[in-house]
């Protein structure tokens, strides 16, 4: 960890309110990477160690679908975090992740910031309230993509019956 | 609102499929032409021996020609949609309130469309671009796949202009598909504008009008500056009949394009 390494995590959305302690903390875990458009991030069934706090460019979660290749299911760009799996066991992705274009991210050692939080409570509460509220928001974005808002209106919102 | 209510008839001058169930008809006056319409506005289409649906103004350069881009839902809009060159329909109109895009001058200005909400904003986009807008001008759009996308040479344009920022998402993508995919409420987390200094304009599906609302509210905007087109069961555009009432509106005449701030009771209102 550098004093760079941990101001440039202080300034990513996703750990904004965490107390400059345990941003230090995180910060012991973290480094600066790079991904070229195209590169494969992670696969889908691999051990999940780590995340991604996205800085810039753009990163789509996949799925690979015999007969259709591989589809995207969301994707991500910056203030966004990549990765949750590191989280909760098995500790396998679910998902696989790849660099639509150039990127950079801060990656994150998940099994190490699972260890801190495991001796310190209150970071714990803090990497768990944000794991929650991306999950929360990307559930109710999911939901509502589910509902084919853009099919066809509903009947008796138009005048299209003579 | 004097619109005469006897259409007028009117040639379909070119169609252009724009997907599967949708086309953009370009029309031109047989005899007398309508007034011209303002971006936001709609018109009573006839589609002869079917029957009359409001359609939205989706272009035109005000040179007595009208754009409507028609999506294939019902009997009319089928009828519509499958008219070819030289297919004489019936005009009535402009009818409503518009979408009031020039005078908000140097703020920004922000458009989120879904599906074939993006028709109703074109033309305003298009003004707002041709006035050289001081402000910036952000366009986000949502469709269900990258089949469903409208307007496709509009976006690639608009990709391209310095002057326009535009996001595109879909809710499924299909394979080499490489653009964004996700809730259009995404691409606002992302777009830069000055919340407290923009004007936003979202047409689409009402549910995703209030996510988009309280997405923007969010963002810093207040509900004054959040403007929405309603749709309602406009039958005689005029504020006669009262197919389209919404609570103390009548749609086709104190709307389709509201506020924020007087839609937002209303649409959250069960069965209204």
């Amino acid at each position: 960890m550098t004093p760079l390494t941990t101001l440039m995590l202080g300034k990513h959305p996703w750990v904004s309110g965490i107390p400059s302690g345990q941003i230090a903390l995180i910060g012991d875990h973290s480094r600066e990477v790079r991904f070229h458009a195209g590169q494969v991030i992670f696969a889908e069934g691999e051990h999940a160690d780590r995340f991604w706090l996205i800085w810039e460019g753009q990163i789509a979660l996949v799925l690979d679908i015999p007969g259709r290749g591989t589809v995207v299911l969301e994707t991500l760009s910056a203030g966004d975090c990549l990765g949750w799996s590191w989280l909760f066991p098995p500790y396998h992705w679910q998902f696989g992740a790849i660099a639509v274009s150039d990127s950079r991210a801060m990656e994150i050692d998940g099994t190490a910031v699972r260890s801190a939080c495991d001796a310190d409570p209150a970071l714990c509460a803090a990497i768990y309230r944000r794991v929650s509220a991306t999950t929360v928001e990307r559930l109710q974005a999911t939901r509502m993509r589910l509902l084919d808002l853009y099919g066809a209106p509903a009947d008796h919102h138009r005048s299209d019956e003579p | 609102m004097t619109a005469a209510t006897t259409p007028h008839r009117y040639r379909v001058q070119a169609r252009e499929v724009e997907t599967a169930d949708t086309a953009t008809l370009t029309l031109v006056p047989l005899d007398q032409a309508v007034d011209t319409p303002r971006p936001g506005q709609f018109m009573m289409l006839t589609a002869f021996g079917f029957g009359e649906v409001p359609i939205s103004v989706s272009g035109g350069d005000g040179d007595g020609t009208l754009v409507h881009t028609v999506r294939a839902v019902g009997p009319v809009t089928r009828a519509l949609h499958a008219a070819t060159p030289d297919t004489i329909v019936g005009v009535r109109g402009p009818y409503g309130t518009d979408w009031d895009v020039e005078r908000p001058d140097a703020r920004d200005l922000v458009f989120v469309a879904g599906g074939i909400g993006l028709a109703p904003l074109r033309p305003a986009i298009w003004a707002a671009i041709r006035s050289k807008h001081r402000g910036r001008i952000v366009v986000l759009v949502g469709a269900r796949t990258p089949d469903d996308l409208l307007f496709s040479r509009d976006l690639g344009t608009w990709e391209r202009r310095p002057d326009v920022a535009l996001g595109v998402t879909v809710d499924q993508a299909r394979s080499g598909w490489r653009g964004n995919v996700g809730l259009v409420t995404s691409l606002i987390k992302r777009a830069t504008f000055d919340g407290a200094r923009t004007t936003a304009f979202v047409c689409g599906p009402e549910v995703m009008m209030r996510v988009v609302a309280r997405a923007l509210i969010d963002h810093g905007l207040s509900e004054s500056d959040v403007r929405l087109s309603l749709e309602r069961n406009m039958r005689c555009g005029a504020g006669l009949c009262g197919h389209c009432q919404l609570g103390p509106l009548l749609t086709c005449r104190d709307g389709p394009v509201v506020g924020l701030d007087e839609a937002a009771l209303l649409m959250a209102t069960k069965e209204l």
